[in-house]
């Protein structure tokens, strides 16, 4: 594993305590009404925050990756990702303007980015021969 | 189309493993093998480092897709 992902793994993990703990307190926060007017926008805005941080995370390890190939690969992988979210987002949009399925919050894009991710991994495998890599 | 190229070949000559030649480069195994299985081009940056490791001119050790097209005609 290169300095660059190890870096990355790290930013993540430590991202992903952050969203849990935001999601956390701002479950509670609404839960018990300690928020109003602004406070409750930021409040609902928090959890989303660390979400950001994981997407500037991977922007920073494309950067910060020097093996040429290894980055090539998690572009693509990126791409898949963006690819697959969209589609789905899209496909989901019209079923439900049609009223054929129930409404879905916005923020399940990123959650579908990131299964996006494992399908771009995949299709680096079946295309390059790449190792799978999430 | 991807090149064609004499790294397996260079690389057996000196007794390198792909990792032994990973490491000379700085790059990843994964890298080398993608590359001498032709199913990755490296940068010009890249050529040029692999050039001056094996102290060969890159036209000795990447074929010009052109031109090997060229001889198959």
């Amino acid at each position: 594993m290169s300095p660059a992902m190890k870096r990355y793994n790290r930013r993540v993990l430590w991202l992903s305590l952050l969203y849990a703990a935001c999601l956390l307190a701002a479950i509670f926060g609404f839960k018990h009404k300690l928020f109003g007017g602004l406070i409750a926008y930021i409040a609902a805005i928090l959890p989303a925050l660390p979400i950001i941080g994981i997407f500037g995370a991977m922007g920073r390890y494309l950067f910060e990756e020097q093996d040429e190939y290894v980055r090539m690969l998690t572009v693509r992988q990126s791409l898949w990702a963006s690819g697959f979210a969209l589609s789905v987002a899209t496909i989901w949009g019209f079923l439900e303007s049609f009223d054929l399925v129930e409404h879905v919050d916005s923020y399940s894009v990123a959650i579908i980015w990131f299964m996006g991710l494992g399908v771009g991994s995949v299709m680096n495998k079946l295309t390059l021969g790449a190792p799978v890599k999430c | 189309m991807l090149m064609e190229n004499r790294l397996r070949v260079l690389r057996a000559e000196r007794s390198w493993s792909q990792q032994d030649l990973a490491e000379r480069l700085e790059v990843s195994r994964q890298s080398v093998n993608a590359i001498e299985t032709g199913k990755y081009d490296p940068s010009l940056p890249l050529a040029f480092r692999i050039a001056e490791l094996f102290e060969l001119p890159i036209e000795e050790i990447f074929v010009s897709p052109a031109r090997h097209s060229s001889k198959a005609i």
